[in-house]
């Protein structure tokens, strides 16, 4: 007969949006100084276009959960300014897209102030935005633009697969005394997962080991993560042992973990949805050149988005993205 | 005590802090240039002089823990705010006694707990820092008032627009003073601003809006007073424009091609310093003599900062990097 399993003690299942949720209530309720504010967050289907805020300002109120005019430049620029100034800002763009529009106060104030006062100032300040694509969005709001901020020193950059690392990571984020750029998938918001009871934190810098494997190294940011997994039990069923990573945080990379899995497997996929040239991923495989050259018994493969606009017609947008078929075949190549 | 003086609410002292802190301004802004031109400093400095009144007048009518951002010329607003001016003259050379410890240089100067939220190398960077530090007062609720100083080039940013409307949605604590000194960089204002006094846009933003003659620091003083005291009741921003000329140029290696010494003197006539200097005597807060000995005072406290701050060590490189994340 069979029983039903029960969840494992202390966890529930969750979407990663909800986990998202979870994690700004959670640290509002410790820290009176932490607020939200963004396009949207307040009203629009009781809280963000994608839940994330939802039900939050009936919580914290219109003061703490604050609807902002469609002006992402000064969405950012106040959040500088009110996090030098003794409050917690999380500031929501819609669409990472929109960050073009922000640049200038996260890459000229946000990532050089602290170091261009000699240290004498903290900005504890959480920018949220979704990237990626998927979903039919079209070239203004599909990128994945990761790798402009893991570009620009004094910045931390954040990129959640699993509902349990999104509420982890973001209560880090909200916790740390420094810009972080915390970057959610939108594909990803519906997908489920098991999310431990009670308080907990994910460091940042610290990637996650999401399947042991021992031929190939496969290293995944956001959906390529779940595209990773889903490659390595097919090939799993051939005998093929595959290793996922997930570094979490682009930006402090782990170099270190990836590192050890290459020198083990031999083998390095690196996928992200991000178009590939000056990807993250070029930077992870350097990263492991520079120091594992002589571990590997093949060339570094990218598995990444085209280098185009992202196309709106589903035929073509699923011909500019890297799915797990993509990913076996370059492990195929190298094997 | 003088009629004047008491029409404006200022003591004695403060009306001789006013002058001293003017005087400092000035002092500083011709030694940085010289230092520049002995070949000591790096880069450029982009000078104050000519607009001491704005900064001054301004500071005056803040608290210490109200807070400001800063320009590109932003040692004036430093030195109003109660900046220091020894680090302030180590960090133009770049030495390790500097405000950064030498990693910021001229235009990037903090004094987080004197309310300075720092210079800035972007025209326009500090209008989304203040409309923040005026959101955080306001959730704080401390009774803070945040000043953003810029100048006329930066009325066309775009960030000017969105941090106004920001501000006066949401009843933000905030005053925006333009200091209008006629030019960005060779642009002349009239020529980028369509409005002929650009105070007219506060009614765009539903806010109020006036001009100040920017050579007097006593009415810079009335009007920002007004405009912090509306702010700080809860009345939310205002927008002050206030005129003014910059003697000096862009920065030290400006060509000057663009205007002449007819278009310059009479401006100088004006000289902000000049005209507090014939009010206190003419209202017989202080002598003339006073006023120099003021001054006497104000420049070995100058020279006394440029001998140590090159005397002062260069940051080690060990230093390097160190201060990109708390």
């Amino acid at each position: 007969m069979a029983i039903a399993t029960p969840p494992a003690t202390g966890t529930r299942t969750m979407t990663y949006a909800e986990a998202l949720n979870e994690a700004l209530r959670e640290e509002m309720r410790r820290d009176p100084t932490v607020f939200v504010m963004g396009e949207d967050v307040a009203i629009w289907g009781g809280g963000g276009v994608f839940g994330v805020t939802k039900g939050l300002v009936e919580e914290f109120g219109p003061e703490r959960i604050r609807d902002t005019p469609i002006s992402e430049q000064v969405i950012a620029a106040a959040a500088v300014g009110a996090a030098a100034t003794g409050t917690r800002p999380v500031a929501e763009i819609m669409y990472v897209d929109f960050m073009a529009l922000t640049m200038e106060p996260i890459v000229n104030q946000a990532a050089k102030m602290r170091y261009m006062f000699g240290g004498k100032i903290t900005l504890p300040m959480v920018i949220r935005a979704q990237e990626g694509a998927g979903r039919g969005n079209a070239a203004q709001h599909s990128q994945s633009l990761e790798a402009w901020f893991a570009h620009v020193p004094g910045l931390k950059v954040v990129t959640p697969s699993t509902p349990a690392d999104a509420k982890g990571l973001l209560k880090t984020a909200i916790r740390d005394d420094n810009p972080v750029i915390f970057l959610e998938h939108k594909v990803l918001y519906f997908t489920r997962g098991e999310v431990p009871e009670g308080e907990y934190t994910i460091p940042f810098g610290v990637a996650d080991v999401k399947r042991e494997g021992t031929d190939v190294t496969v290293v995944g940011i956001h959906t390529q993560v779940l595209e990773a997994l889903q490659a390595a039990e097919e090939l799993a069923e051939e005998g093929i042992s595959v290793e996922v990573i997930d570094p979490r945080t682009v930006s402090p990379l782990d170099v270190d973990t990836i590192v050890s899995s290459v020198k083990k497997t031999g083998r390095l996929v690196v996928s992200h949805q991000a178009a590939e040239q000056g990807g993250v991923g070029g930077e992870i495989v350097a990263r492991v050149v520079d120091v594992a050259f002589d571990y590997l018994d093949a060339p570094p493969q990218r598995v990444c988005g085209k280098n185009v606009p992202l196309p709106y017609a589903q035929s073509l947008e699923r011909a500019a993205l890297p799915y797990k078929d993509d990913i076996i075949a370059a492990i195929r190549r190298i094997l | 005590m003088a009629i004047a003086v008491e029409m404006v609410g200022l003591t004695r002292e403060q009306m001789l802090q006013m002058f001293r802190s003017m005087a400092e301004i000035r002092a500083f802004e011709h030694r940085a240039y010289e230092l520049y031109r002995e070949g000591v400093m790096r880069g450029t400095t982009h000078a104050y002089v000519g607009e001491e009144a704005i900064a001054v007048g301004v500071c005056s009518a803040l608290r210490p823990d109200d807070t400001i951002t800063s320009t590109h010329r932003g040692h004036g607003h430093c030195i109003a705010k109660g900046g220091d001016m020894s680090m302030m003259m180590a960090e133009l050379l770049g030495k390790e006694t500097g405000y950064s410890g030498g990693k910021g240089g001229s235009m990037h100067i903090a004094d987080v707990d004197k309310g300075i939220l720092g210079a800035n190398g972007i025209v326009g960077g500090g209008m989304g820092i203040a409309t923040g530090a005026g959101l955080s007062a306001k959730l704080l609720g401390n009774g803070r008032v945040s000043v953003c100083f810029f100048g006329d080039g930066a009325l066309n940013q775009g960030i000017l627009h969105e941090s106004m409307n920001l501000a006066a949605i949401w009843k933000l604590p905030v005053v925006f003073i333009c200091e209008n000194n006629q030019f960005a960089m060779s642009a002349r204002v009239q020529d980028m601003t369509a409005v002929p006094d650009p105070a007219d846009r506060a009614i765009a933003y539903g806010i109020p809006g006036q001009n100040v003659d920017g050579m007097d620091v006593l009415a810079v003083f009335r009007a920002a007073s007004e405009a912090v005291e509306r702010a700080r009741s809860g009345q939310g921003p205002s927008f002050i424009v206030a005129t003014t000329y910059r003697f000096l140029g862009h920065h030290v290696g400006d060509p000057l091609n663009y205007r002449t010494k007819e278009e310059v003197d009479p401006w100088r006539e004006k000289d902000a310093i000049e005209r507090l200097r014939a009010h206190l005597i003419e209202n017989k807060v202080a002598t003339e003599e006073e006023t120099q000995a003021i001054e006497q005072e104000v420049q070995s406290h100058v020279d006394s900062a440029s001998t140590n701050a090159k005397a002062a060590a260069e940051p080690d490189a060990s230093n390097l990097m160190t201060d990109i994340f708390a």
